[in-house]
């Protein structure tokens, strides 16, 4: 009976039932890889900047006081937080390549953590170069922050790309819409004329687009899990956990692709019906 | 019923009207002929009554509503009131009979087991219980006239409009229909029937409001 309600309009006929959802299919393909991205990103970003990736290693001058040496460094624009190694676990680190290091002198060495990426993290090995001549900064986790820097650009140019699906998956469910429309111009005029409401005639085609966009939707979201788990496969060793793909995202996108389709499909006939007395 | 003060409608701004400065009132229960040549302005006014078009002029009253005035989401309530048999029918290719006559039904949200049995019962009145499940495309004219006339009256409408419902028709499929006009008449709702044919006003004899170039010439 609810199939007969919806057949009023002969929509089954008059809605494109394959090109429309092929297309929120490819939309909710880069919905889902973008998706992905944002959350891989944000993973990264998270790891690197609790750990201690996003750090500086500083090798101080032999003349230098090492407390005081930490104090200085600490105390510079953009560090967080400055330790010092450990000589006795240094020494036990690096003794399978120096042997037992006695008589030789092991720098004393400075672990950074950065308090930001950005110009003031890049002006540090500078800085410390000036305020302790001598030092020697070790600037791979430089490297790290700037990685860092990008990996939060990168997640909101996935944002980005999400709206910019979204628009478009409407922008196509608006065109399908006004094609249905021009079909069933004669059939909507009828129903019309025997006392059909604007919201009967836009709930049939709001529920047959949120159909049909919903389809597509489950169609790309589910194309796109190989392709989550491959790259997820790459990304494991710096993500370890994260790198699963989004099931929960993956999961939302048919039912938000049919909430547009409604939301766009109602706007779009509810407009059209205006032309009718 | 209908009443009409001093009502003109033009179809584009600036050019001749359809209809002029019409004054009318149709009684409840009535049955009303209305004649005239061709481009008389049957259409149009009987257009205005089912509220597909509105008045550019002069106050419109269908089913005690204002229609001149009203707001355009009254009027599908009150076009549910209405039974209309157009003159080129307009039945859906995609539905079968039965679903064409149960149409009003659900867009007026009866409960599905009524409607099936309302519409079995209104296309036996018609005579054609045996094609409930046919296109309208495979019957021929006259039962096709007879689907659109169980459509138009599904829904026991208090205002009925026929535009020249027998014109297709041969003599005796034209006397059916008007005998089923005349029925639903019999049974209290307000007809009126659009011809331009003489001789079928006086088969059965009625008020004939008679139009010309846009104008009444005659009432009663
Ligand atoms: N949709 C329309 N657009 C413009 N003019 C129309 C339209 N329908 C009817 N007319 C004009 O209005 C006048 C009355 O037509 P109509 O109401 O169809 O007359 P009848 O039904 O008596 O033949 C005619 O001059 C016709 O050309
Ligand atoms: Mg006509």
């Amino acid at each position: 009976m609810a199939r007969r309600r919806r057949d009023l309009l002969g929509l089954d006929r008059a809605l494109s039932d394959r090109l429309l959802p092929l297309l929120v299919a490819a939309m909710a393909l880069l919905a889902a890889l973008a998706m992905a991205a944002a959350l891989g990103a944000a993973a990264l970003a998270a790891r690197w900047q609790g750990g201690a990736a996003a750090a500086l290693i500083v090798e101080l001058p032999p003349a230098a006081d090492p407390a005081a040496a930490r104090a200085l460094i600490a105390s510079l624009p953009g560090v967080a937080e400055a330790t010092l190694l450990d000589r006795a676990r240094l020494a036990a680190l690096l003794s399978p390549w120096i042997g037992s290091a006695e008589g030789f002198a092991l720098p004393a060495l400075l672990e950074l953590r950065l308090a930001t990426a950005g110009p003031e993290a890049e002006a540090l090995p500078a800085l410390i170069a000036a305020r302790l001549p001598g030092a020697r900064v070790e600037a791979h986790g430089l490297l790290v922050a700037r990685l860092l820097a990008l990996a939060e650009g990168l997640g909101a140019l996935s944002a980005l790309v999400l709206l910019l699906v979204a628009a478009v998956a409407a922008a196509m469910v608006a065109v399908a819409t006004r094609a249905g429309l021009a079909a069933r111009r004669e059939t909507i005029a009828i129903l019309h004329g025997l006392g059909a409401t604007d919201s009967v005639i836009a709930g049939g085609f709001a529920a047959r687009l949120a159909w049909l966009a919903a389809l597509g939707a489950a169609l790309g979201a589910g194309a796109a899990v190989p392709l989550l788990l491959l790259f997820g496969r790459l990304a494991a060793p710096l993500l370890g956990p994260a790198a699963a793909p989004p099931w929960i995202g993956l999961s939302v996108l048919p039912p938000l692709a049919a909430l547009v389709a409604w939301v766009t499909a109602q706007l779009t006939v509810r407009l059209w019906l205006r032309q009718l007395p | 019923m209908v009443r009409l003060e001093q009502v003109t409608l033009r179809y584009r701004a600036g050019e001749a009207p359809a209809l002029s400065e019409i004054d009318l009132e149709l009684a409840p229960g009535s049955f009303t002929w209305l004649t005239g040549p061709s481009g008389a302005g049957k259409t149009s006014l009987l257009s205005l009554l089912h509220l597909s078009l509105r008045p550019s002029e002069g106050r419109l009253f269908v089913l005690g509503c204002p229609i001149h005035r009203a707001r355009r989401r009254e009027l599908p309530g009150l076009r549910r009131r209405i039974g209309v048999i157009f003159q080129d029918l307009r039945l859906l290719p995609h539905l079968d009979v039965l679903d064409n006559v149960a149409l009003p039904l659900r867009i007026a949200g009866r409960r599905e087991a009524q409607i099936d049995a309302d519409a079995r019962e209104i296309l036996a009145w018609v005579g054609l219980a045996h094609r409930l499940h046919d296109r309208p495309e495979a019957l021929s004219g006259g039962e096709q006239q007879r689907v659109a006339l169980a459509r138009a009256v599904i829904a026991r409408p208090a205002l009925l409009l026929a535009d020249e419902p027998t014109a297709q028709l041969d003599e005796a499929q034209a006397r059916r229909v008007i005998a089923l006009l005349r029925e639903m008449h019999r049974l209290g709702s307000t007809v009126v029937v659009a011809t331009h044919s003489s001789s079928l006003p006086a088969e059965f004899p009625a008020p004939i409001l008679r139009l010309e170039g846009g104008r009444v010439v005659a009432h009663g």
